[in-house]
């Protein structure tokens, strides 16, 4: 008896784990660049100095109608960070900032994603930066979903966070404002 | 006084050697000096312009400099001096004029590798010309470190010749590039 309940068990758990990998998959649109990783550190108090990640690549899972199932994975070539200028480009992959011959790639993984309505939500993850892996959590709002005009089916989120550059191993000091990083992320996907 | 002659070196090649070994040197130091100046230094951003621009003069010395040496007469090694010496310092001599142009050109490549000019003096723009090597930032930057740390060791080694000659040898190599031969 004991063990027939065990199995019962077993296979409704086995269901239940089962379910979120229904959610739709989808490869994040890097091929045809709908997607963005971009950055912005302020200069002096006195204004924005922006930048992205030209190479990366990711997936997701998001179903509509079972939101807090979504998960989120991306990885990215640090050594394609893009701030429109050579010379500060140069100093960013060295060792005062991303160290990217040490550490070529930077990754976040999603844990849990927590949505009301399904629109909006707070995306918990972690986040490896320069070998340093730490929880994070991004401000996700959903753009939108549906057919694409050539036969695909498609799902943009945009999300914001932001975090302490010394908390991921970067001392330099470029002054007190420019402690943070501040991330706009912009990824449509295209279902698998 | 000016040119060579078959015996020494004129008043031109003499004040262009010292002039490069000064600047050459001070740039150096200013190199090293100014990588790691913090971002609030006042001299974050006038160190490299002054870098670049005293680099940039140096490249107009150096291609006079070595019009000048084609047109001129090479005096002859000093007589004394070993056959292995006189290769030795045939190939030093060699290796400090292509690392000069290397670090020179390199360096330039860094700082025009995304198309904007290099503004010399603040006030002469300099154009980019390559700007489609792959990664030309992070190469040139490599090449212009290690390419510059050669030439230090290289000219010390030369240095250190020249005062051999002088204090043990006890022969003119120092000395005629001290003053011209009459």
């Amino acid at each position: 008896m004991k063990k027939i309940f065990a199995a019962a068990l077993i296979s409704t758990a086995s269901f239940a784990t089962a379910l979120p990998a229904m959610a739709a998959d989808y490869a994040i649109d890097t091929r045809g660049a709908h997607a963005s990783i971009n950055f912005k550190v302020n200069h002096l108090g006195y204004s924005w100095l922006l930048g992205r990640f030209d190479t990366f690549s990711g997936e997701f899972s998001y179903d509509k109608s079972n939101p807090s199932a979504a998960k989120v994975a991306v990885e990215i070539d640090t050594k394609s960070v893009n701030s429109n200028h050579a010379e500060r480009d140069k100093h960013i992959r060295g060792n005062d900032f991303l160290a990217v011959d040490k550490y070529p790639k930077a990754s976040f993984v999603s844990d849990k994603f927590e949505s009301t309505d399904g629109e909006t939500g707070k995306l918990y993850g972690k986040l490896t930066l320069r070998g340093v892996t730490k929880d994070i959590v991004i401000d996700v709002t959903k753009v939108g979903e549906g057919q694409d005009p050539w036969g695909g089916y498609r799902a943009g989120f945009e999300g914001s966070t932001s975090f302490l550059m010394k908390d991921f191993g970067i001392d330099k000091d470029l002054g007190p404002q420019a402690a943070s990083v501040h991330m706009d992320l912009h990824i449509e996907g295209i279902k698998q | 006084m000016l040119r060579n002659t078959s015996q020494g070196y004129g008043l031109v090649a003499i004040t262009i050697h010292w002039l490069v070994a000064v600047v050459v040197v001070g740039l150096f130091a200013v190199g090293l000096w100014m990588i790691d100046l913090s971002y609030y230094s006042s001299w974050y951003q006038t160190a490299p312009m002054w870098h670049k621009s005293v680099g940039l003069t140096l490249f107009l010395v150096m291609m006079f400099r070595l019009v000048w040496r084609l047109m001129s007469v090479q005096p002859a090694s000093p007589s004394q001096h070993h056959a292995l010496e006189k290769l030795g310092a045939k190939l030093g001599h060699g290796a400090i004029y292509v690392l000069l142009f290397v670090i020179m050109v390199s360096g330039y490549l860094i700082s025009t590798a995304d198309g904007r000019p290099i503004l010399m003096f603040s006030m002469i723009e300099i154009p980019a010309l390559v700007t489609d090597i792959p990664q030309q930032e992070d190469i040139a930057g490599l090449v212009h470190e290690y390419a510059a740390w050669a030439l230090i060791i290289i000219a010390s080694g030369h240095g250190l010749a020249a005062l051999k000659h002088h204090f043990v040898d006890k022969d003119n190599t120092l000395k005629r590039m001290l003053k011209p031969v009459k």
